[in-house]
């Protein structure tokens, strides 16, 4: 086959599948902004925050092999999700019924809280995080037998899986669980899911409690790739012009905007950089650029909702 | 439509209810007694405090020191917005509180939410008690949908529907929880006449068949002085009238907050 498309093909498939891994991070950014209305600025410290965690207690060797890593995993998510409830008691039970501006800066705050806490009880160095020793998960190429020279990262492929059932665990809760359809409501209108009696706290422990494990997870997978270190909270504003592309309430739509994003940001980098003949970094920008054009022409994003406001 | 209800004890007492925004009193030393299985009109010109007044009742807003509410002849002295909720009132807005982006159905489901009692660990699994309680549920859902004859919009994403029938909707929520005490804020506002006239015997035949109170905030006369048995009168945050439709239509303060005063000289 053309050597020239193989290439290509190359391209495009490491980009969708990378892209996937930037879904992962806008999940977190859409269920709290569909539970709340508010965008949480803290995501990108609660993936740092999680992996640290994770890799802390790792490093304690407190099991041997295998069962280390999933009951790692296990206890860093028990810290997420008291956390998740921490910040609801402490700091959002507080703000209810104030301005979104208000719920945003909290979660500016917040942001540096755990920052700072999470290297305060970690350390500030890079851990690494091999999934290979842990799992068994090779970062060896796939080869793909029909296509001459079309490689498949494997370890691309794993997170592709873990954000798809992701994606599926939180489609089944939010549709069929009575506790997503008070989510949905809350979402929809906090002043009539109080009417109901629909507990608004408790809702609102659940959102991060569950953005927490979702972080946990983002966490471990940028951590592999990455490096647990601080620049992981840094990923997470690569992860806003997914959020912004799949119009911000829609997971679905956090997994097409990662995909589209993925690609252009690969197919950029190589396609632009060889047209314009300039020394590259358009990874950089390319993904700004598409949710730019994306907003230009649909403003509430792929997926949003639109909203009609009587006047 | 055969009146199966009887008028019995006080259900509802307000004592000295005040409200105040920063220096702005907008209900002020409030006090006034609702029967059971009565239907009660809070009137009033615009800011009298009607809205306050339901708002304080469903633990929206909060009361100042002094006054109390007496529910089914407990007394209290600040009532949170859930703990309303299980007391048995419900309440629809004057602006239409609904979740527009779910069904009719889903909307008027959530009004269960307090008679579902399965876990969230027991619905990830579905089985048992969440299946039956689905059921129960949903067979509630589905009566309160018949009576408000909107069968044929089940489906139907509630932002999508027009105004009336979302105030309807609405009303349906409000019924799903079986409420002791219905609080309706302006259930007729903006409708046209044959909307009135739905919305006033859907109003009626839930007094009359289901037993229900109710409390409801109406600015049109005609409407009032037809469906209610009790009427109070508020203007500028106080109590100026209390009585029957009858009474409180030939109330010389009343028919000077509404018609204004000749001034002498």
């Amino acid at each position: 086959m053309n050597q020239e498309f193989i290439f290509f093909l190359q391209i495009l498939v490491s980009g969708l599948l990378s892209g996937l891994m930037y879904s992962l991070v806008a999940i977190g950014f859409v269920l709290i902004y569909k539970a709340s209305g508010v965008f949480n600025f803290a995501q990108g410290s609660m993936v740092l925050s999680a992996g640290l965690t994770f890799v802390g207690f790792l490093e304690m060797n407190l099991f041997e092999g295998a069962t280390n890593f999933y009951i790692c995993i296990g206890i860093a998510a028990v810290v997420m999700v008291v956390v998740g409830v921490v910040v609801e008691r402490v700091a959002l039970r507080h703000l209810v019924n104030t301005s979104l501006l208000t719920l945003f800066m909290a979660t500016v705050g917040l942001s540096y809280i755990f920052e700072g806490m999470s290297q305060y009880v970690w350390g500030g160095e890079v851990h690494e995080l091999p999934l290979e020793r842990h799992t068994g998960i090779v970062d060896i190429p796939l080869n793909v037998p029909i296509l001459e020279g079309f490689t498949v990262s494997q370890f691309d492929l794993f997170g592709a899986g873990i954000a798809g059932t992701l994606v599926l665990i939180l489609a089944l809760f939010f549709q069929k669980t009575r506790t997503g359809m008070f989510l949905r409501a809350v979402a929809d209108n906090h002043m009539a899911a109080i009417s109901v009696g629909i507990p608004l706290n408790r809702m609102w422990a659940i959102v991060w409690a569950t953005a927490g494990i979702i972080s946990l997870v983002a966490g471990i997978m940028w951590g592999a790739r990455l490096g647990v270190q601080f620049t992981l909270s840094v990923v997470a504003m690569k992860a806003v012009p997914v959020f912004i592309v799949g119009g911000f309430t829609s997971i679905t739509g956090a997994i097409v905007a990662g995909l589209i994003v993925g690609a252009s940001e690969n197919l950029g980098e190589i396609y632009i950089t060889e047209l314009t003949g300039t020394g590259g970094g358009v990874q950089n920008w390319a993904p700004y650029m598409v949710a730019l054009i994306i907003i230009l022409i649909r403003p509430s994003g792929l997926f949003g909702q639109k909203s009609i406001e009587r006047i | 439509m055969n009146d199966k209800r009887t008028i019995g004890g006080t259900i509802l007492k307000v004592e000295n209810v005040s409200v105040v925004f920063g220096g702005v009193k907008a209900v002020s030393g409030i006090g006034f007694e609702v029967r059971e299985g009565e239907i009660c009109a809070i009137v009033g010109p615009n800011g009298a405090g009607k809205s306050s007044m339901l708002n304080v009742l469903n633990g929206i807003y909060c009361m100042e020191p002094g006054g109390s509410i007496t529910f089914e002849g407990v007394k209290h002295y600040k009532i949170a917005p859930m703990q309303a909720a299980k007391l048995g009132i419900g309440r629809t807005f004057q602006n239409l509180a609904l979740f527009k982006g779910m069904s009719v159905l889903d909307n008027i489901m959530t009004g269960r939410t307090l008679k579902m009692k399965s876990t969230f660990i027991e619905q990830m699994f579905y089985y048992g008690r969440p299946h039956r309680e689905e059921m129960e549920n949903r067979q509630k859902a589905e009566e309160i949908i018949e009576f408000l004859q909107i069968e044929g919009i089940r489906k139907t994403l509630v932002g999508k529907l027009p105004y009336g029938l979302q105030k309807r909707v609405e009303l349906g929520r409000a019924l799903a929880a079986e409420p002791k005490l219905l609080l309706l804020d302006e259930p007729m506002a903006g409708m046209n006449i044959e909307e009135k006239q739905d919305m006033s015997t859907f109003v009626l035949e839930v007094n009359r068949e289901l037993g229900t109170t109710i409390v409801l905030i109406e600015h049109d006369m005609g409407v009032v002085m037809d469906i209610s048995d009790h009427v109070v009168v508020l203007d500028y945050g106080r109590k100026i009238g209390d009585g029957t439709p009858a009474e409180v239509s030939v109330n010389q303060e009343v028919i000077n907050a509404y018609l204004g005063v000749a001034h002498e000289g």
